[in-house]
């Protein structure tokens, strides 16, 4: 219909008047005066288009990977509370998240025996204590790292080789990184009253401690 | 059994459950055998008026001397001539309460410090009654 548009049978939207005034050809000039014009609109060719366009493709809705998204609770310097694995119980410190989503922590090592290691974030309760990790560089350290040092060996010889031994040079780079990286958190653990026996010592439940009741 | 505290107009009770739990109020009215009808005043301690049963307030060892159904003005000039607030800061029950609150709130490193306090303590105790043998 046009501007207007019939609400019931015969009931149509705007009224005489209403259409009248919507009607540009109906604007009237007042006594004595000249009938108003109504500009055209001037058409204007914006960017030059193409005639064929070509088929552009959409942008891709996969998600690139990112790592887990790290808990709010756990902050960089974070004594966290190791739940599962060798160093289960162990109290250690968070250094930093590593693109694979795991959490980079050491022990320190001389305090509870755990080295630079890597963590999920799901095996871990986050206190609130933090270190100081302003002086502790963890730039060399990615997931690289951690992958294992293989010396291919064939045959049964070269299988029951591998298994016994450890790479001395691997062993000895380990150690001087675990130092590198130990001795300022343990300046900074020893700025704090008995934080470094906290860190030595694992953490328990006593009788009637609920640690969904508990603060950490 | 001897009762000390009693159910009475101008009673300051703590409420124990419900939306104004840890709160003070006074009693201004009796209902019946169950319930009170309490005020804050709500100015001073954020009570609104209500009816509350006892079975929800424990009983404080202050009194107001206010009459029946006291207006919150009265109520808030006695609350503040007997100085409730400190005055109930100062009790037994309210230490208690702020004590269990303080553990309750404690950081696993608060709790190990609270371990090797417990253990120094013992220490001493077992020092000080092996020199009495």
């Amino acid at each position: 219909m046009g501007r207007n548009e019939m609400l019931a049978p015969g009931v149509p939207k705007y009224g005489r008047s209403k259409m009248m005034k919507m009607r540009k050809a109906n604007q009237y000039a007042k006594k004595g005066g000249e009938k108003k014009k109504v500009e055209e609109k001037k058409v204007t060719y914006g960017k030059y288009v193409e005639a064929d366009p070509v088929k552009v493709p959409l942008p891709s809705t996969k998600r690139s990977s990112r790592p887990t998204k790290l808990k709010k609770t756990i902050k960089p310097g974070s004594v966290l509370i190791v739940l599962s694995g060798r160093f289960m119980g162990k109290r250690v410190v968070f250094l930093k998240q590593l693109p694979s989503g795991l959490l980079l922590v050491t022990g320190p090592y001389k305090l509870n025996g755990c080295p630079i290691r890597r963590i999920n974030q799901a095996y871990v309760i986050a206190t609130s204590t933090t270190v100081d990790i302003s002086g502790v560089n963890t730039d060399k350290i990615d997931d690289a790292y951690f992958a294992r040092v293989k010396e291919a060996k064939e045959g049964e010889e070269g299988f029951f080789d591998n298994q016994e031994k450890i790479n001395p040079e691997w062993l000895e780079k380990r150690k001087a990184d675990q130092k590198a990286i130990d001795e300022p958190l343990l300046a900074a653990v020893s700025k704090v009253s008995l934080l470094a026996e906290y860190l030595q010592a694992p953490f328990t439940l006593s009788k009637g401690q609920a640690p969904h009741m508990m603060k950490f | 059994m001897v009762f000390n505290k009693f159910v009475e107009v101008g009673r300051v009770v703590l409420i124990n459950y419900g939306p104004e739990k840890g709160k003070l109020a006074t009693v201004i009215n009796i209902v019946d055998g169950n319930r009170v009808l309490v005020d804050g005043p709500y100015t001073e301690t954020g009570v609104r008026r209500q009816v509350i049963n006892l079975k929800r307030v424990t009983l404080t060892d202050i009194t107001l001397n206010v009459g029946l159904q006291s207006t919150e003005k009265k109520l808030k000039a006695a609350f503040k001539a007997e100085d409730v607030a400190s005055k109930f800061a100062e009790s037994a029950l309210a230490k208690k309460l702020a004590l269990q609150k303080k553990r309750a709130s404690m950081t696993d490193f608060d709790r190990f410090k609270v371990m090797l306090a417990k253990k120094e303590k013992a220490k001493a105790i077992k020092k000080k009654l092996a020199q009495l043998k």
